[in-house]
């Protein structure tokens, strides 16, 4: 079973993976790649990992259970 | 198809749907079968961010700034992923707080304070109006770009009668339409569940609409994406607008965008009603989280396709703002058009109606009502009136605030594109993020610092964006946006202190939020709260703390009759019997009795659901004397609970480890005893068996002895059973001393290198004979040539000759089989003796080599079992004990071919002999 510490930190590293590929430096490296800029691609393909991602993780990743219920 | 009357009959007939789902969702809730009682729901209730801005607005943005409309989308999924630490946290205060609104919830953090939260429920006003003039102005425009294509929608609002403008009647319809809804009746949670199902309906409808445009463009007037898009790369100027370059301000502007939205998603007074306040179950967050950004993502996937496609075939004059439209008008279609207009419609509909009812709640909570309660003007005659003052006002409010979005739009909405008037908004709600947020997370943040930074950080935004916005609608000489007021240039709304170069909202943004926090953090550091504050504040960011009971902490004094006259008057004998629900039914009508602290918990959340925390405060105050909170105590909780809460969870450690320490031990000394169970029965036992052969021995013997005339053939029969009889007893005193060297490790063997092959088949020759007397059919498999082992022969063969002789005794009745074979298994040999009788369970397998111990077979009657050979239960313990201590393993298996019981023993294979 994930512990909740184990997934907060998950979350986490996916925000800040979310963050990073949505802002500049990242975000210019995919606008000068080739002669028409491929940003509009490369932003929608980085959205539907992130959110792919965090369903992942949040619907219950293989070999935990589902958030235990708050007391 | 797109005749005046029927696009009125469709976007009325649409209106009417929404209403009876909000019906419909009311009377699911008030039966208590909830609608939105699914995280699925909830996510598309929080879709009201995408309005008609979205909806027609994004579109044109792409269309002149590129992928940046996109920055209005990450945010928001950025501010999702973050929701199980912040949103969470929101949504836990608002419902033990019975948060109302954002300026509830800021004017309840900063100690009730009831001017905060006019001020906050002020600037929302002022701030949000143009964005409710947006969306009147897209009802309008579709309207007329469906009516008048293919002649250019003409719109001179400000030069025709207002009773003309057909924006002026969308806005009282709405409004109508708002009050039927959203104040049918005063809810003590002010939670609108219906309001919910049908926004979540809408989304629903704008998503539908916006892809079947996506579909028809990409694939009807054009061959598919790659078609379109080699189009636009083979138009220079087209393939322009999808880099970094269209983007106003570059790599500033971007992130400057992306932190626009994302606080302003969380401070949208509609995104906090439909995020916090009608959230239902905070579970709802983790599917909410990316099924929100989903949507986002599925919504904005055609806007590029749909906004090149615009410029494709459109021409560079056409508004790009109404390529939604206008694409499909262009094609002659009739239904498409009219489907989009729909979801421009739902778009726009849904968030005008939960905006105003935010706005009118604040309206009637934050700035009329604390007026109303200070002047003692109000006059509440019987019970129960406030509910109806409240609902009075409210609509009032609807009324108002609609015509005020009708107003802003006729006069200065010309001048803007639908998303500069948007963006205007965010920066406006974004005002609220410090306040909202620090004060979440930093028990320091202080009432007058909120104030200040809020007051500060609007005024920079007027400055900046509003202000600007007018004079370029003509309203003000437009000459100090070059020059400056009164020519100093260094107040220039654009370009403050100099900063020249970067787009407008970054710019706003920079420096109302730097004048905001700056104002906030730098007077909480100087300033000291009241008791009320402090423990606000601790309520605030300690609300994740699992050991926070708010009902308990009261201690003022105050009689039920009090309370239940206050809560009569304001809320209606049906509240007040709420409150009181858990009195006993003796006491109910003994108005003298002091009122439990539980009950004046109760009685204020009641009145903070309806009035807001602050009102609700001053109302609880009139009638408690002593002091309402014991603020001691609250505090010493919270500040204690943190540190104890560290040795909590290593006191909970030790003891777990202490509870797994006492469960072994407890299994041990089960194992002990049963340890010891077993050696009484041995002893038991061991007398027994000794008993009976020595028993019979001195009974024949005694014969023998007394009788001197026996026959000889009788004399014979006696003396041999005295020896068979004493044969059995030294073989079950050698066993038993075999058992006792084993067990003390005295056991001598006398190992040596030897063919199991050779010793099996010694083995079988042996019983072989005596297994024919019982019938048994003995099969012999060995499959190996020679089986080199390190073994005593003496004590080896005994084992085989024990096993089978265990197999023949346990095989069936009727017809007993018994088979035996000998195989290599990697670098072991096994010998396998199987049987046909019934077979050992799972649990028993490995009791059967503990001493004595006998399968009990309850089926079998005692009658039955007689002549066959008992074991003496000694034979399979010394067996295991032997092959142990060469090296090997005994154990039992389900037999594979004969279906009883299979024991194996593996001895490794015995190293190349060196010559």
């Amino acid at each position: 079973m994930l512990s909740a510490p184990r997934r907060r930190e998950r979350l986490l590293a996916l925000i800040v993976l979310a963050v990073l590929l949505f802002t500049p430096p990242l975000v210019l490296v995919a606008d000068r790649a080739g002669t028409v800029s491929w940003l509009p691609l490369y932003l929608f393909l980085a959205w539907g990992l992130v959110i792919g991602l965090a369903a992942w993780l949040l619907e219950g990743p293989p070999g935990s259970t589902r958030r235990p219920r708050r007391e | 198809m797109r005749s005046e009357p029927v696009i009125l009959g469709v976007a009325f007939g649409y209106l009417a749907l929404l209403f009876l789902i909000a019906a419909w969702g009311d009377r699911r809730a008030e039966q208590g079968r909830s609608l939105i009682g699914s995280p699925n729901v909830y996510a598309l209730s929080i879709a009201v961010y995408c309005t008609a801005w979205t909806f027609y607005g994004s579109v044109g943005r792409a269309a002149q700034f590129g992928p940046s409309f996109l920055l209005i989308y990450l945010g928001p999924t950025l501010a999702m992923l973050l929701a199980p630490f912040v949103i969470r946290k929101m949504v836990r205060i608002a419902s033990a707080q019975r948060i109302t609104s954002i300026a509830d919830f800021i004017s309840a953090r900063y100690g009730k304070s009831s001017s905060l939260g006019a001020l906050v429920a002020l600037i929302a006003l002022i701030g949000i109006t143009p964005y409710i003039a947006l969306q009147l102005k897209a009802i309008t425009v579709s309207h007329a770009v469906l009516v008048n294509y293919p002649e250019a929608a003409e719109l001179r609002l400000a030069d025709e009668p207002f009773w003309l403008d057909k924006s002026f009647w969308v806005a009282l319809v709405l409004a109508v339409f708002i009050i039927l809804f959203g104040t049918r009746h005063l809810d003590a949670s002010e939670r609108h569940e219906g309001m919910v199902a049908a926004i979540a309906f809408e989304s629903l409808v704008k998503l539908v609409a916006f892809l079947s445009v996506g579909v028809f463009t990409v694939f009807v007037l054009f061959q598919g994406p790659g078609d379109l898009f080699a189009r636009v790369a083979a138009t220079p100027a087209l393939a322009e607008r999808l880099g970094l370059d269209a983007v106003p301000g570059g790599a500033t502007g971007w992130a400057g965008m992306l932190v626009l939205a994302f606080l302003a998603f969380l401070t949208l007074p509609r995104q906090f009603q439909v995020l916090v306040v009608e959230n239902v179950d905070e579970r709802h967050l983790a599917r909410a989280s990316w099924l929100f950004p989903l949507y986002l993502l599925a919504i904005n996937l055609f806007v590029i396709p749909i906004a090149m496609a615009g410029l494709l075939l459109m021409g560079g004059d056409a508004d790009p703002d109404s390529f939604v439209l206008t694409l499909p008008l262009a094609a002659e279609l009739q239904g498409l058009p009219l489907l989009v207009f729909i979801g421009g419609l739902s778009a726009a509909t849904g968030m005008v109606i939960v905006e105003t009812i935010a706005l009118s709640t604040m309206v009637s909570n934050q700035l009329v009502m604390p007026l109303l309660l200070r002047s003692r003007r109000l006059h509440l005659g019987g019970r129960g009136e406030l509910a109806g003052w409240l609902l009075g006002i409210r609509r009032v409010a609807i009324v108002l605030i609609l015509l005020l979005g009708y107003l802003y739009h006729a006069l200065i909405g010309d001048a803007y594109s639908l998303v500069t008037i948007g963006l205007v908004s965010f920066a406006a709600a974004c005002q609220f993020a410090p306040a909202m947020l620090i004060g979440m997370f930093w028990r320091g943040a202080h009432r007058r610092g909120a104030a200040l930074g809020l007051i500060a950080g609007t005024l920079v935004w007027a400055w900046t964006l509003l202000i600007p916005g007018f004079a370029q609608s003509g309203w003000l000489d437009a000459g100090f946006l070059e020059h400056g007021p009164l020519g100093l240039a260094w107040l220039r709304p654009y370009a403050l202190f100099g900063l020249e170069g970067w787009d407008i909202y970054t710019h706003s943004l920079l420096w109302s939020l730097a004048a905001n926090v700056g104002l906030l953090v730098g007077v909480s550091l100087f300033s000291r709260q009241t008791p009320l504050e402090q423990t606000q504040a601790a309520l605030f960011t300690e609300a994740l703390h699992p050991q926070l009971l708010q009902s308990s902490l009261w201690h003022g004094q105050t009689t039920r009759g009090e309370l239940g006259a206050l809560l009569d008057r304001y809320l209606g004998s049906a509240a007040t019997a709420r409150v009181f629900a858990d009195a006993a039914a003796g006491e109910e009508e003994d108005a003298a009795a002091p009122a439990s602290p539980a009950q004046i918990a109760r009685a204020e959340q009641a009145l903070s659901g309806a009035l807001g925390n602050a009102s609700a405060r001053v109302l609880i105050n009139s009638v408690v004397r002593g002091e309402a909170l014991d603020l001691e105590s609250i505090l010493s909780i919270l500040d204690t609970t943190s540190e104890t809460l560290e040795v909590n969870r290593r006191l909970e450690q030790k003891s777990r480890e202490l509870a797994r320490a006492s469960e072994e031990l407890r299994a041990a000394n089960e194992r002990l005893r049963e340890l010891d169970r077993l050696k009484d029965e041995f002893v038991a036992m061991v007398s027994h068996e000794l008993r009976t052969p020595l028993t019979s021995i001195r009974a024949f013997a005694e014969i023998l002895r007394d009788s001197g005339e026996l026959p000889e053939e009788k004399r014979r029969h006696f003396l041999d059973v005295v020896v068979k009889e004493s044969q059995r007893l030294s073989r079950l005193i050698e066993e038993i001393l075999d058992l006792a060297r084993l067990e003390s490790g005295r056991l001598t063997l006398n190992p040596q290198r030897l063919d199991l092959v050779a010793l099996t088949r010694h083995s079988v020759d042996a019983v072989h004979h005596m297994q024919e007397d019982r019938g048994v059919a003995l099969e012999v498999a060995i499959e190996v040539e020679v089986a080199p082992v390190v073994g005593d022969p003496d004590r080896l063969e005994q084992v085989v000759i024990n096993l089978l002789d265990n197999a023949g005794k346990f095989a069936d009745e009727a017809e007993p089989r018994v088979r035996l074979s000998l195989v290599r298994h990697k670098n072991h040999y096994r010998l396998a003796v199987e049987d046909n009788g019934p077979g050992i369970a799972a649990e028993e397998r490995e009791r059967v080599f503990e001493k004595f111990h006998q399968i009990q077979r309850p089926e079998e009657s005692p009658d039955k079992r007689r002549g066959r050979p008992r074991g003496s239960g000694l034979g399979l313990p010394i067996s295991r004990g032997i092959v142990a201590h060469l090296g090997g393993r005994l154990w039992v298996e389900e037999a594979p071919h004969l279906g009883g019981a299979c024991l194996i023993m593996e001895l490794p294979q015995a190293p190349a002999q060196t010559p």
